[in-house]
């Protein structure tokens, strides 16, 4: 069975954002994680650069399967979760708690466009 | 078997085809052939395409291989096995490619290698491809005019179709003119790739100092195309700053087999592990706790990422991976620069021969050259009629240089030596041009 | 294996001074030591150094660690597993062909090119298409290039609007790949429950994006084994919308006697030679995947050509090398530019895989000389895939093939392969999942085992195989299935292997029931176990050194 948190914003892509302030934290659902599997390696893009909402930002891979990351919302990435770089599984091990990227929101109206912890728990049911 | 098919005809299995499409008349193709038959049509083919003594190149080579290759290769628990998809059953074939792999990066001086690949030309288009993917914006790749024409034809190929625009740099006395790829790298702002190539099609050994600097400078990839026998002596891509190192591996014992099956070799630094196309072999352990091997890295693939993969191919050239690996196996580090000192003595050796008849001279004077030389014809006829003669006596003199992106270099045959030619064979072969010559005069 | 002595890599049985060749003594005065030292490499390559005898013991043995199809029944769906004739192998190995240059003059290479020309002739008749070219070294090459022959003659007609691909969601996936190879944007056609294409929902799509539709890709029978009742209504419909037809090879074997695609409306499609054909697969290359096309596209086919030699001499290899009587020669499209000149001209279409397009795919270098030679040459655009001719010592195979059963036998190989496919089928389906009825052709797809109680699933199922000396089907493919397990017998096995191995598959499902551990754990007695594939992924331990951290032992 999946976890769902609330408090968070979704995407139908199933990423995730926690918003700080500004900031937006980006990974991906324990959904997600669960339809790939043992997650093997993840791509990240660097800091400074621009992520844009809806477009790709990067790629998740299991051993039989690839996700891209596609971004909620637009921005510029002020960290990336290094953490992942050797140990990818820790998406498996807590999707929310390890996210992928920090994002420095340009325009944070992009976030109503976004479902809330309902909405995105009823999308992944009717999956 | 019918009955339990559930039908009472061969025939009905098909009556899902509709009937207008069904062939209803026998193939216009011959009869059957017996095994005697098709042993004497085929011998009578071979009599049709005698053999030549070959000083041809032109990237493609006629080595020698220790009679041990061919013998394995043959062994039918590699010949007809597929992709090593269920490693339980597939060790042999997952094990030497991780030994070819290991033994690539050596001899290129990279970090990682794929398991093989169709060709060089083809690998080289892949690298192009490859350049473009990692950059993110940037969609320009520079070719250096002195990349073999064969090499270069897929290159644009492929770039013309995938949407890469492909810029040629000039060559300048039988070498990239590199201060002309300084200023296209100054100049233009989405440069993701520069590929040359060595020793390159006219054979000179080429000096990259420099180029990769320029390159990275520009946040683009530096690509070395070489042929990988003469890596046992050259300096290596890697050494030259590669990011890229791919070619074609023909050169390694491999024989000339009217130019196929070669083999195509990709390596890479470790950035660019997962932007590699082509399959690869990985380490790893089995429930058993033994050291085992096993196809890794698939989500780079076709059959993971459909149009979103690294590249389309998915097969390698796995036998003539055996088969180079056996060759490096059995000649190691001291047999192919023995080998490699042979093919360079012998090249010098008859290009100097040559010269001396007076009916060549070097084309590139003061140009450094490995196991292949351009020299034109200075005689009254030609090089395409010197070829002939020659052939006639049962020697292939060597290849009519093309010259596509220069103005015309002349008449030009580039000839070629390995360790299989003797001296008696080069001399020969001289004798027979001198010949050619008195009888012209 | 790996308890054995003959385990190790061949780095590990590496001895100082050991050597495994024997090379004439260098009589030369020059040395790579005249070379400037800038030119030369500083670091050896380190690379085992071996005696003869240890290196033939290390890769026997290694071959003991393999499956072939000359060890037992391989019923790999989509692979065609077929037999490879062993005289098509002492036939490649002849001494003059293995020899020849492949830039001799062709009057010394009349028998090579005659068996190209023959090859290419047998194949057209046998596709019901004009000509082929066999320079593509595998199947995804050959839909690369076929993709490329399509997109050269929508240029060569000015409309460069046709940048999408119709393709199947049950497809291959090389399909999609080598789209977005060859710049075009790739569209999922849908198919219905029954795994067959959606026609209407091709109809829709046709209807949206008909100008736009470069080509639709199909595999007839498709990946479940299922033939496409539907292919005329299909390839009438995307030829309505001036698209072209383009037919996948890997499903071919079937067809042989049957039905040939040029008569289904296919415009152009490739062959898999070490498939249908019987060439070896060699654990995995090298294959060859020849392009046909039906008439009036010959001429976007790409170079070099092996052609018969022409009465007019301008044809050829730029008239240098006059014909003496020689019944074949090599035109390398000189006379088309190609590598006289770079290729030019604005590229029509998108890029569109992984990322926008940005630039126009223009290759420059001498452009007006091209643009000149657009004028007087008209819009064809002459390209060429690979170095040479593509895998010869493949070609000459699948020609002996193709010469041994002959007229009279080639005929059955569609019909009998089909046969043996459908009795395996139905002497399975009580214990193992049918979920599609109705007639299916070479192979066909069950969905894991019939009682799902027993947790064991398809993987286990294919693992306990091996267990009893068969190969594994193709599992987990095609994707329309979470149990998919793929089997194509081909037409070489007899009624007695295939007995047994319906045997073994009742065994299995039986014994899923009463002793499921042990087909979960399979295998048992092969050489190695199950591997860790998530550890390879995440190690990515892939050269000696790198196990070694760095350094040679």
């Amino acid at each position: 069975m999946s976890n769902y948190q609330s408090g968070l914003r979704y995407s139908e892509s199933h990423e995730y954002v926690r918003v700080e302030g500004q900031f937006a934290y980006i990974g991906i659902t324990d959904y997600a994680q669960h339809a790939l599997g043992n997650i093997v390696y993840v791509d990240m893009p660097e800091v400074d650069d621009e992520v844009t909402a809806g477009e790709e930002f990067g790629a998740v891979e299991s051993v039989k399967a690839a996700s891209d990351l596609i971004s909620p919302v637009s921005g510029t990435v002020v960290e990336i979760n290094e953490a992942l770089e050797d140990q990818p599984e820790l998406l498996n091990q807590d999707a929310f708690e390890n996210w992928i990227i920090k994002v420095q929101m340009s325009d944070p109206t992009e976030l109503d466009e976004l479902m809330d912890v309902e909405a995105y728990k009823a999308h992944c049911e009717n999956a | 078997m019918l009955d339990v098919a559930g039908v009472k005809s061969l025939d009905d299995l098909y009556a899902d085809v509709p009937e207008a499409v069904r062939l209803r008349r026998d193939y216009n193709l011959p009869e059957a052939m017996s095994e005697v038959e098709l042993r004497n049509y085929f011998c009578s083919l071979a009599a049709q395409t005698p053999r030549l003594t070959c000083f041809a190149g032109a990237g493609w080579y006629d080595h020698y291989a220790p009679a041990v290759v061919q013998n394995i290769i043959q062994r039918s628990e590699f010949l007809t096995s597929y992709t090593p998809y269920q490693a339980e059953i597939s060790q042999g074939t997952l094990h030497y490619i991780f030994e070819y792999q290991s033994m690539m990066a050596e001899l290129t001086g990279m970090n990682i290698s794929n398991a093989s690949m169709y060709d060089g030309a083809t690998a080289t288009a892949e690298a192009a491809m490859m350049c473009v993917a990692a950059a993110k914006k940037a969609n320009r790749v520079l070719i250096s005019a002195t990349v073999d024409p064969k090499v270069l034809r897929a290159v644009e190929t492929y770039a013309h179709f995938h949407g890469i625009d492909l810029q040629v740099v000039p060559a300048k006395e039988g070498v990239t003119d590199l201060s002309t790829l300084n200023s296209q790298l100054s100049a233009l702002n989405d440069v993701a790739g520069v590929i040359v190539q060595q020793p390159n099609y006219y054979g000179i050994v080429e000096d990259f100092t420099g180029v990769a600097d320029a390159v990275h400078a520009q946040k683009a990839l530096f690509v070395v195309n070489s042929v990988a026998a003469d890596l046992a002596v050259l300096r290596t891509p890697a050494e030259w700053g590669a990011d890229i190192a791919v070619g074609e591996a023909q050169s390694l014992g491999i024989p000339v087999s009217f130019g196929g099956h070669g083999l195509g070799y990709m390596c890479v630094n470790e950035k660019l592990m997962r932007k590699m196309p082509g399959r690869i072999v990985g380490l790893t352990r089995d429930n058993r706790e033994q050291r085992a091997f096993v196809l890794t890295l698939q989500a780079r693939e076709q059959h993971i990422r459909r149009q979103k993969a690294t590249s389309n191919i998915c097969s390698n050239q796995s036998l003539m991976a055996l088969y180079v690996t056996i060759y490096m196996s059995l000649m190691g580090r001291k047999g192919l620069r023995e080998a490699a000192e042979l093919s360079y003595g012998g090249a010098h050796y008859l290009a100097e021969q040559l010269v001396q008849t007076g009916a060549f001279s070097f084309t590139f004077p003061d140009k450094p050259f490995f196991n292949e030389v351009c020299l034109t014809y200075k005689g009254s006829h030609s090089v395409d009629a010197i070829i002939g003669y020659c052939a006639e006596q049962g020697f292939l003199a060597g290849v009519k240089v093309e010259a596509p992106y220069n103005s015309p270099v002349g008449d030009v045959l580039m000839v070629a030596v390995t360790e299989q030619r003797t001296r008696g064979e080069i001399d020969t072969l001289v004798s027979i041009i001198k010949r050619f010559e008195e009888e012209q005069a | 294996m790996n308890n054995r002595l003959y385990g190790n890599l061949i780095f590990e049985l590496s001895h100082a001074g050991r050597r495994g060749y024997s090379l004439p003594r260098n009589s030369y005065q020059h040395t790579t030591a005249e070379l400037p030292a800038v030119l030369l490499r500083e670091k050896e390559a380190e690379l085992p150094e071996c005696d003869e005898l240890t290196v033939v013991r290390h890769y026997t043995n290694l071959s003991h660690n393999n499956f072939g199809v000359n060890d037992g029944f391989y019923p790999l769906g989509s692979c065609t597993m077929k037999y490879n004739p062993v005289i098509n192998e002492e036939i490649a190995s002849i001494p003059a062909f293995a020899a020849a240059h492949p830039m001799q003059p062709v009057k010394y290479s009349q028998g090579l090119l005659r068996i190209y020309y023959e090859l290419q002739q047998s194949l057209a008749e046998l596709a019901g298409l004009s000509e082929f070219t066999l320079n593509p070294c595998a199947g995804a090459h050959g839909e690369l290039t076929g993709l490329m022959v399509i997109r050269a003659y929508h240029e060569s007609r000015g409309d460069t609007a046709r940048t999408k691909v119709l393709i199947p969601d049950s497809a291959h996936g090389t399909n999609p790949a080598s789209a977005a190879v060859c710049g075009l944007e790739v569209v999922e056609v849908k198919s219905l429950s029954d795994g067959t294409v959606d026609v209407d929902h091709l109809r829709e799509l046709l209807a949206a994006i008909g100008p736009e539709v470069c080509a639709m890709m199909m595999t007839n029978p498709n990946t479940l084994g299922i033939f496409e009742p539907r292919v005329l209504d299909i390839t009438a419909m995307v030829h309505e919308a001036g698209g072209l037809m383009y037919y996948d090879g890997a499903n071919l074997n079937p067809l042989l006697g049957t039905c040939r695609p040029g008569d289904m409306g296919f415009d152009v499609m490739h062959i898999n030679l070490h498939k249908t054909f019987s060439t070896p697969h060699g654990g995995g290359g090298p294959g060859s995947g020849p392009v046909g096309v039906r008439k009036g596209l010959e001429q976007f086919l790409p170079y070099p050509r092996v052609v018969e030699a022409p009465c007019n001499p301008s044809v050829g290899d730029g008239g240098s090398l006059t014909p003496n009587g020689e019944s074949f020669i090599v035109d390398w499209g000189k006379a088309k530019g190609l590598g006289l000149l770079p290729l030019g001209g604005k590229a029509t279409g998108k890029a569109t895989g992984r990322r926008p397009q940005v630039g126009n795919g223009r290759v420059s270098g001498c452009s007006a000389l091209w643009d000149a030679l657009l004028a007087k040459n008209g819009r064809e655009r002459a390209f060429a895939i690979g170095t040479f001719f593509g895998n010869f010592a493949v070609i000459i195979k699948a020609y002996a093939y193709i010469l041994s059963l002959g007229r009279e036998n080639i005929k059955h190989v569609g019909p009998l392969a089909t046969l043996n496919a459908t009795y395996i089928k139905h002497r399975l389906k009580d214990v193992y999942e049918l979920p599609i009825g109705g007639l299916n052709k070479h192979e066909f797809v069950f969905d894991g085992l019939k009682d799902k109680s027993t947790g064991v699933t398809t993987m286990d199922v294919a693992k306990r195989l091996l267990d009893y000396g068969f190969h594994a089907p193709t599992i987990y493919f095609p994707l329309l299935f979470h149990e998919s397990l793929m089997i194509e017998p081909t037409e070489s096995e007899s009624l007695e292997t295939i007995d047994s191995f319906i045997a073994v598959m009742r065994q299995i499902a039986k014994e899923a029931k009463t002793d499921p551990e042990t087909v979960k754990t399979a295998p048992h007695t092969t050489p190695i176990g199950r591997v860790d594939d998530v550890l390879a992924a995440k190690q990515a331990i892939l050269t000696y050194r790198k196990c070694n951290n760095g350094s040679h032992a």
